[in-house]
């Protein structure tokens, strides 16, 4: 499975990663190998064969709403990159 | 004798009986760890003095009544990407580098409450991704048996501390082998639980329905001690099982496997595998014959497709864990961005190194609309094949065993430049995570050049006890874990 410059151009716009030239040119080379690896699995009929997604079998795991002590505004705070008041600060978005 | 040389349950019975202070401890592994790790590089960050303070406290709280508990004292080493509360978890990633958790894993919140000594936070390929922790954004871990060799990964870090005797045990974490491989590179004992067994609360994300926490330790007993403390049930991870935890140190009262049917997989014994790994494991198997199980050949007929499943299925849900990495609520955040998207992919640009890039791009690909049927959706349903190889085996065995690599550790800069070298390099771990089933790595041997080789056995899910009964049987009756490394 070869994949273009293109399609790895707009995976990593996709994937919200800028990437050099010399990276889509890596890129193309190494995921068309390890692609070529996959489609391996080809050779295998999975025609009705249910999908795994968990090996556990649960399906919906539910709890009782009741409060409890979670972080406070500070710590949750505390890693922020930007911070102003009791908010984390990002670019404005609209003018 | 050294302390650092004693083993997790040695050192236990020490502390308890009060012929040793956490005090004595904690001085003797940081001399230890000031006299290897310049070598060794496990650590990403160390706490002496913080940990010297600790120590202090736990024997100044056992002044009087001197009640202890199981996990007291104990000097372990964390892979970084477990969060522990106030001491900076990295993920060795430039992404997170400055990064100090407000909140306790699960499994570190458990050994806290028993008074644990937290000597510092080891490397991994950045995010867990990779099996050399070459992909580490601070430099790669050697292995203690050969420094120009890698001691594997992702918890690379983690087997060599324990290998170098720079901790009495370890927690790593294995998605695809992470555990298992550089402890057979590192000549340790590495155990995955079952998928479930162990909360992944606080565990920084890879794969969601892979990953797992477990031991990394100088022997099976400790091994099994490790387990017993982090197991169990967690109302903060919904992946968590709600099965009862067994008593595992009673596991190793039979020294024996009479009773037990032990299957090989024709499969794992093909191309590819080393002259010297096959010698070392047939006669492991022959070892494990005398002991009292009865030998099968068995089918895994879909192993060779272990691989391609894992790599759609691993990438696709990293490259969803991941997104998390935006730079607004915690760590990295690119300087001089234009707007909200600049923010993004600049921090994200900075932030990754080229393997966590690869993976994201693979998974988004695998996830991409006109692709997600042809590769997740087949990958999954190839994933429930594999299961079902397992599932006919374990009607016919308990236990399987197999290399856990195709080779030993391989040199630094060897495989590097080729992903899929790397990736195939996997091929005897992957399947378990796959299946969600538990698999232990032991020593059963060295190389003609010294390095150690690993033995894997894999059983039936939630049944790490029969794993441990046989794994510390084998253990006993060979003397692998009487050698160690000189590093040097």
């Amino acid at each position: 499975m070869e994949i273009t410059k293109q399609e790895v151009e707009k995976v990593a716009k996709l994937a919200r990663l800028q990437v050099t030239e010399s990276e889509v040119a890596v890129f193309t080379k190494q995921l068309s190998q390890i692609l070529t690896h996959v489609e391996t699995l080809k050779k295998y009929n999975t025609d009705g064969v249910q999908p795994t997604a968990t090996v556990l079998g649960q399906v919906n795991v539910f709890r009782d709403d009741v409060v409890r002590p979670s972080l406070s505004v500070e710590q949750a705070l505390a890693n922020a990159p930007e911070r102003e008041a009791d908010g984390f600060c990002v670019p404005k978005i609209i003018d | 004798m050294s302390l650092h040389k004693l083993t997790l349950c040695e050192l236990q019975r020490k502390f308890t009986a009060g012929e040793v202070t956490a005090k004595e401890i904690a001085r003797a592994y940081f001399l230890r760890i000031g006299q290897v790790e310049p070598k060794v590089k496990a650590y990403v960050t160390t706490r002496k003095e913080q940990a010297m303070i600790d120590a202090a406290a736990l024997d100044d709280s056992l002044k009087g009544w001197r009640k202890t508990q199981p996990m007291m004292g104990m000097p372990l080493a964390i892979k970084d990407n477990l969060c522990t509360e106030g001491v900076t978890t990295t993920c060795s990633s430039r992404m997170l580098q400055n990064f100090v958790p407000p909140y306790d894993a699960t499994v570190i919140a458990k050994l806290r409450a028993q008074g644990y000594l937290l000597l510092g936070k080891t490397n991994l390929d950045e995010f867990a991704m990779g099996s050399s922790t070459e992909n580490s954004a601070f430099g790669p871990s050697r292995n203690p048996w050969n420094l120009q060799c890698v001691p594997g990964g992702s918890s690379g870090g983690s087997a060599a501390a324990v290998a170098a005797d720079e901790c009495a045990a370890a927690l790593g974490s294995d998605t695809g082998g992470s555990i298992r491989q550089p402890a057979a590179f590192c000549g340790v004992v590495g155990l995955k639980p079952t998928y479930g067994r162990v909360s992944r609360y606080g565990l920084i994300a890879f794969a969601s329905s892979l990953d797992q926490i477990g031991p990394i330790t100088k022997d099976v007993a400790d091994a099994a001690f490790l387990l017993s403390v982090i197991a169990g049930h967690d109302p903060m991870d919904s992946t968590s099982a709600d099965v009862p935890v067994p008593d595992y140190m009673k596991a190793l009262k039979k020294k024996d496997l009479k009773k037990l049917k032990v299957g090989i997989p024709a499969e794992f014994f093909a191309e590819g595998l080393d002259p010297e790994v096959e010698q070392a494991v047939r006669a492991a198997i022959d070892e494990l014959k005398s002991l009292g199980g009865e030998i099968k050949e068995i089918q895994l007929p879909r192993t060779d497709a272990a691989v391609a499943v894992y790599y759609v299925i691993a990438t696709a849900e990293a490259s969803s864990n991941l997104a998390r990495f935006d730079g607004v609520k915690f760590g990295l955040r690119s300087k001089d961005t234009k707007d909200l998207l600049d923010l993004y992919t600049k921090t994200r640009q900075e932030g990754f190194g080229p393997e966590v890039k690869r993976r994201i791009m693979l998974g988004t690909y695998a996830l991409s609309s006109g692709y997600y049927d042809a590769y997740y959706g087949k990958a999954q349903a190839v994933r429930t094949l594999i299961r079902q190889d397992f599932d006919a085996a374990f009607k016919e065995v308990d236990l399987i065993v197999t290399p856990v690599t195709p080779t030993p550790a391989f040199k630094l800069g060897e495989k590097s430049e080729d992903p899929l070298q790397m990736y195939l390099s996997d091929i005897f771990t992957i399947s378990v995570n796959l299946a969600g089933l538990p698999a232990i790595a032991l020593p059963c041997g060295f190389s003609k050049a010294g390095l150690p080789i690993g033995l894997q056995l894999i059983g039936r899910a939630f049944q790490e006890d029969t794993l441990l009964r046989a794994a510390h049987a084998y253990e006993q009756s060979t003397q692998w874990r009487a050698k160690k490394p000189a590093i040097r």
